[in-house]
């Protein structure tokens, strides 16, 4: 996969997923980064605002020490992350070995209903990817 | 690798401020910070030890207005100088783009920057990069400590020491009063940009 350069359409496409799967859930934000910390795209619900820049930065960093702390312990990978926070929580998903889904929501989503939902929005992502 | 948004045209480029511990890469950034405010949008972000040594890395997001229409947006990253924390380095230049080595010209730092210099040739060979191909400038950091009577080595010497190979662009600098601090930076985002366009066309 190439992703330095996604064309427009891809991108567009994308976009569509994320509003479609987890913006319209309740999801305040989503950001899909590559492990360097560069933001491929990211959604807001329109009234949060993060720096998405210097969290893609954090996020890829963070990602990229859980990995190196699952092969200590001899997993090949911990393929997801969440923290817990009183109003705001962050789940981290691989979508493949270069991308990461950051998705950042309140207290009115479930883990489970919003885990759900990012397997279904990774598996339309490299379908997508597939395609092209 | 830099990525390119072609909806928003955006290119993020990824520049990596590496070298031996407690050589002024944090520093470097920090002026950064300071003299270009208006440029940069959000906060530096410092991951650091209680003792004020980086434990993970700095971050500064810094834009540099349109080259051919793309809104050029610099990452700059620094590393752990530690010696022991060469796994978080590796971490660290995943995906870089383009290179500040910040030497410490102090001569007791000689073999420090050897060392750190060597190890930087073997991390960038993890990530089948070359330290031959990759952009990079080397600054020869602390040379205002000369002022004090501190023996500083000659810049003949650092070329000798670290880029008789190389043959890249160096600058003697002083992180802590900014000289040459800007024309470091501009100089590996000229080279940078210059290679990114070259990989693409």
């Amino acid at each position: 996969m190439n992703y330095g350069v996604v064309s427009q359409e891809q991108l567009e496409k994308i976009d569509e997923i994320l509003t479609e799967k987890l913006i319209k859930i309740g999801v305040d934000c989503v950001i899909i980064i590559d492990m360097a910390g560069n933001i491929i795209t990211a959604k807001d619900n329109g009234t949060t605002k993060y720096d998405v820049y210097s969290f893609a930065a954090l996020a890829a960093g963070n990602f990229a020490t859980v990995d190196a702390m699952a092969k200590l312990v001899g997993e090949q990978e911990f393929s997801l992350l969440f923290h817990k926070g009183t109003d705001c929580n962050i789940h981290f998903s691989k979508i493949d070995d270069e991308l990461l889904l950051i998705s950042m929501f309140g207290r009115e989503i479930s883990l489970g209903f919003l885990r759900l939902n990012v397997v279904e929005t990774i598996e339309q992502i490299k379908k997508l990817w597939a395609r092209d | 690798m830099s990525f390119i948004n072609l909806r928003e045209k955006i290119v993020q480029v990824k520049i990596v401020y590496y070298g031996p511990g407690r050589g002024g890469k944090t520093t470097n950034l920090e002026y950064i910070n300071r003299k270009f405010s208006k440029q940069i949008q959000s906060e530096m972000v410092s991951l650091k030890t209680h003792g004020d040594r980086t434990l993970f890395f700095d971050f500064l997001p810094f834009d540099m207005g349109q080259i051919k229409g793309y809104e050029l947006k610099i990452q700059l990253y620094t590393v752990p100088g530690q010696v022991k924390y060469n796994a978080t380095r590796k971490l660290v230049l995943k995906g870089v783009d383009g290179i500040v080595f910040v030497a410490d010209a102090q001569e007791q730092m000689r073999e420090k920057n050897i060392r750190s210099l060597n190890q930087l040739h073997e991390n960038l060979l993890g990530y089948k990069e070359s330290i031959f191909r990759i952009p990079l400038v080397l600054q020869y950091n602390k040379v205002d400590l000369r002022n004090q009577g501190i023996p500083i080595l000659p810049t003949s010497v650092l070329n000798k020491d670290l880029n008789s190979k190389l043959k890249v662009p160096y600058f003697e600098a002083s992180a802590l009063t900014g000289y040459n601090v800007p024309e470091t930076l501009k100089k590996i985002i000229s080279s940078t940009v210059v290679s990114i366009q070259k990989k693409l066309l």
